[in-house]
């Protein structure tokens, strides 16, 4: 095999793990656009999300196309219930309380999955043909481009509806400015239970793709770290960051664990983490905030 | 100290602008030692703006600060505040985590010695230098201000009045050559600001510090400064003595886009009151 | 005012134990500190190393984060640094153990400051995330750098030795861990009596106005990176002597969290609650495991529940204190103290 062609079937591995980091960050973009809450917890929910699916793909015996969106509403539900019970009574404190809250809540939803699935790695059933795809002489998985092509469609929706939609605008009103979006009329504590369901609802979706690809295990909440270098990276507020982040980040992690070796992903992740936080400290594409004395 | 004529602080042609928005263009004025200059304008008119640039926390596009003939314009704010450059803030900027007697302390941080190292051995030097401050805070300060029962407090509970008060504390443990006050009376009642306004000449006259101040109470700018700055729009559009520029029709203008003093007191006076 | 013993008085206010009652429960606590290692048995006296070990780590952290304001992420990384430090002074060096700690301090606080730089041009949770990046990239050199660091097997730490005695039972090691812990919290509850822990928490409180009012931010803000990186770096030099071995997984990420959840459990902010935060979250973990045994004879296979039991206690810790008692446990102390006010003393 020509050197050309392996080199573009681990860019193709690399945009596909790459949109689902793009997914990931979308959670993540959504809950802080609205509530200004990072929430270090999207990875856990993500890996519940896989859960969910298991429980009702496998445990259950349910059509995966029924356990699908199971679990992606079971994210939701999760989201709504966390932020009514623990985010909102938080508003107000420092940011870094509430970001605490969210990785104590990660803590708390790996006991409980450790608890009643066990710690053991588990492989979700199949619900993608495993039959190879071609684009051109290039092999890509078809799992990864199935993950690919729903994950870029889902997060060009949100770009497009926070561009256009009554709702994606009132998220942005609240946004920057919470009273002024009260006068407003905007439900400013709907928007925030919103902006936790459809956040986390994306995340355990995103969990049973990655699932589908890679299997699921308590550990794998571990994505959302990558998936929050994307934010930082691209900007916390910025959905279009998340895109291009996302797919930029999956195609360097892709190279440096094929060329360089796995062990090294990482450490070049975060080093590129710091150097863009040196460089735009509030991400490439993120607002950031002036203070006045 | 007496009031005179050379400048203790002089702004000259300091321009400053926010991304195309020029918030002062060649702003000049001077305050003399020993005096207390107001500088007055609308709201927005960039006089907070110029205090920034005086303490260093804006860096302005052109032009220079000059503090007794130095300019410092290339200095950090604390080297400044170091230099003797002391203010208190519009929006009060007390340590919510501090008491009152921490705060003010807080003031003389860039006149001290300790070191790490003898912090936290809490040596003899580290402790004689917090002792001798303490004295100094105690009966300088915190006596003079009258606020020996909340020494102890936290800021957080104290009322307004109180809290502007703490700032002038802070800002005079700072040792202060030049003290800036932004609006300190905004928001008080008769009682608390005529307070206000004895400790502020209090302070000229007995500790020799030149003030600069901006406010929005003409009745206090009238009883107690010497020379007042109108700025409006990032500009100096007059200045003089009190009862000149109170007098002066294109001051009454920037307020109210008319020429009539009267109107300007009474549009005053409401600002005043919020 | 008092006058006439206004000397007296004003030293005798900025005291570190102002009132008779603290000096008398201080004096009780310390006789207790002496007592325990001839009272309780090997598991116990591990347990109280260990949680002196962390008391150290999160006072340093709480210097950081609780007080001046600088979340960090990074606390263990720092600890691994302190670690190598003695693991390498003693195999290559062969210096006496004190120097040792005092050099694993000191690297790790080199190293702080180098971490601490972004901390001028990012704040809150984007200095936070800095500080994981750090640590990651921490513990790839901990893996590669195999001259010194020794790779994935890590390196065999010799005991500790003072003239005439190798220092290898926690019996021994406690009367070195002890005293370490105790000169480092008396010195961190220093730092604020003075300007630089006034400087510290106006940092915190509003970085911008403490600029103008004559504090260097930048400064400051590495002093006290510096300082909780030696004090993690003492930590993690203590606890290289204490279990003689260190590898790159021996301080997880997960231990950063661990200790910040210890200050934010405590009290971020007091010293009293560093201590208090770290003791209470090093022994809740085992106190799970006595309610595990205890409950065995009823539950099937209790004992696989321990680890998802303790990671979920863990978290709902965090959360229940961040939203019903977000200055932690050291704020209930003082409320249970004011409620019984001096007794049984009376000044
Ligand atoms: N940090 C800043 N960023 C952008 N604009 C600013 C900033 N600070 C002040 N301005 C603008 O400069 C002008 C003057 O503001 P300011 O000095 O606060 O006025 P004043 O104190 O006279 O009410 C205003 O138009 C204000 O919006
Ligand atoms: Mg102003």
């Amino acid at each position: 095999m020509s050197d050309w062609l392996f080199f573009i079937e681990v860019s193709l591995a690399g945009l596909g793990s790459g949109a689902l980091l793009s997914l990931t960050a979308l959670a993540f973009v959504l809950i802080y656009k609205a509530t200004q809450v990072v929430n270090l917890a999207v990875g856990e929910i993500l890996m519940l999300g896989g859960y969910l699916f298991f429980a009702f793909a496998a445990g259950m015996g349910l059509s995966p196309w029924v356990a699908i969106p199971l679990a992606v509403i079971g994210g939701g539900i999760v989201g709504g219930i966390v932020e009514r019970g623990i985010i909102r009574p938080m508003l107000g404190e420092a940011a870094i309380s509430v970001f605490m809250v969210t990785v104590g809540l990660g803590s708390v939803l790996v006991g409980l999955v450790e608890l009643i699935w066990g710690t053991d790695p588990r492989s979700l059933p199949n619900f993608i043909a495993t039959a190879p795809l071609f684009l051109g002489e290039a092999y890509v998985s078809r799992k990864i481009a199935v993950a690919f092509v729903v994950a870029g469609i889902v997060v060009t929706v949100f770009l497009v509806l926070f561009r256009f939609w009554r709702g994606g605008v009132a998220l942005r009103a609240t946004a920057t400015d919470q009273a002024a979006a009260y006068s407003c009329g905007i439900n400013v504590p709907g928007v925030f239970s919103l902006a936790w369901i459809i956040g986390c609802a994306t995340a355990a979706g995103a969990g049973v793709l990655l699932g589908a690809i890679s299997g699921i295990s308590p550990t794998m909440g571990i994505f959302g770290l990558s998936a929050l270098v994307v934010v930082i990276v691209g900007g916390l507020d910025s959905i279009l960051g998340a895109l291009v982040g996302g797919l930029a980040l999956g195609l360097i992690q892709s190279w440096t664990g094929t060329y360089l070796g796995g062990e090294y992903t990482s450490v070049v992740t975060f080093s590129l983490l710091i150097v863009a936080l040196m460089i735009r400290p509030y991400g490439l594409f993120g607002t950031h905030e002036i203070e006045r004395l | 100290m007496r009031m005179s004529d050379a400048a203790a602080l002089k702004v000259a042609g300091v321009t400053l602008s926010f991304g195309g928005v020029k918030a002062l263009r060649d702003v000049s004025f001077e305050a003399k030692a020993g005096s207390i200059t107001a500088v007055i304008g609308p709201n927005g008119a960039g006089k907070t703006s110029v205090f920034n640039c005086i303490s260093g926390f804006y860096r302005p596009s052109s032009g220079q600060v000059l503090l007794d003939g130095q300019d410092i314009s290339a200095l950090r704010p604390p080297r400044r505040a170091a230099l003797g450059i002391a203010r208190s803030f519009q929006n009060i900027a007390l340590f919510r985590g501090m008491t009152v007697l921490d705060n003010i302390k807080l003031g003389r941080h860039a006149h001290m010695k300790t070191n790490l190292l003898q912090a936290m051995l809490y040596s003899g030097a580290a402790a004689r230098e917090e002792e001798a401050l303490r004295r100094d805070v105690e009966e300088r300060i915190i006596d003079f201000l009258e606020i020996d029962h909340i020494r102890n407090m936290p800021v957080s509970v104290l009322s307004y009045g109180l809290q502007k008060r703490v700032e002038l504390a802070r800002a005079l443990a700072m040792q202060p050559r030049i003290l800036l006050l932004d609006e300190p009376v905004a928001g008080m009642n008769r009682e608390e600001t005529e307070d206000m306004a004895r400790f502020i000449l209090d302070v000229k006259e007995e500790w020799g510090v030149t003030i600069l101040m901006v406010e929005h109470d003409m009745g206090l700018i009238m009883d107690i400064s010497d020379h007042v700055t109108v700025l409006n729009f990032g500009e100096v559009i007059a200045e003089g003595l009190p009862a000149e520029v109170q007098a002066d029709p294109h001051v009454a203008e920037a307020y109210l886009g008319s020429g009539d003093p009267a109107a300007l007191m009474k549009r005053l006076h409401e600002e005043a009151e919020h | 005012m008092i006058i006439g013993t206004a000397k007296e008085s004003y030293r005798a206010d900025e005291a570190l134990l102002t009132t008779k009652p603290q000096r008398v429960w201080m004096a009780i606590f310390l006789a207790f500190l002496v007592i325990v290692p001839f009272s309780v048995n090997d598991y116990w006296l591990y347990m109280v190393c260990l949680m002196t070990i962390n008391v150290v780590a999160a006072t340093g952290l709480n210097i950081l984060t609780g007080f001046t304001g600088q979340v960090s992420l990074g606390q263990a990384a720092f600890m691994a640094v302190g670690a190598y430090t003695v693991a390498w002074m003693e195999r290559d060096l062969g210096t006496p153990f004190l120097v040792n700690l005092v050099g694993a301090g000191l690297a790790a606080a080199a190293l702080g400051i180098v971490v601490g730089i972004p901390s001028l041009r990012v704040k809150g949770l984007y200095l936070a995330i800095a500080t994981i990046a750090a640590s990651f990239i921490l513990h790839f050199v901990f893996v590669h750098w195999e001259s010194v660091t020794g790779g994935n097997t890590g390196i065999n730490v010799a005991p500790a030795r003072i003239p005439g005695m190798e220092l290898t039972t926690y019996f021994q090691l406690y009367w070195v861990i002890m005293p370490v812990t105790i000169i480092m919290v008396v010195a961190a509850a220093n730092i604020f009596r003075t300007r630089i822990g006034r400087a510290f928490i106006a940092i915190r409180d509003r970085d911008i106005s403490a600029e103008v009012l004559g504090i260097p931010l930048l400064q400051y803000k590495l002093m006290s990176f510096a300082i909780a990186s030696f004090y993690a770096g003492v930590a993690g030099g203590m606890w290289a002597y204490f279990f003689r071995v260190v590898t790159p997984e021996s301080f997880p990420f997960m231990m950063s969290i661990f200790l910040l959840a210890a200050i934010i459990v405590g009290g971020m902010g007091t010293i009293l609650g560093g201590v208090v935060g770290a003791v209470f979250m090093t022994i809740t973990p085992e106190l799970l495991r006595f309610v595990v045994e205890w409950v065995s004879p009823w539950v099937p296979n209790a004992g696989t529940l321990l680890s998802p039991v303790r990671t979920i206690v863990f978290g709902g810790l965090i959360i229940g204190f961040l939203v019903f008692e977000p200055q932690g446990l050291a704020e209930i102390i003082q409320r249970v103290r004011r409620f019984f006010r001096l007794w049984p003393f009376r000044t």
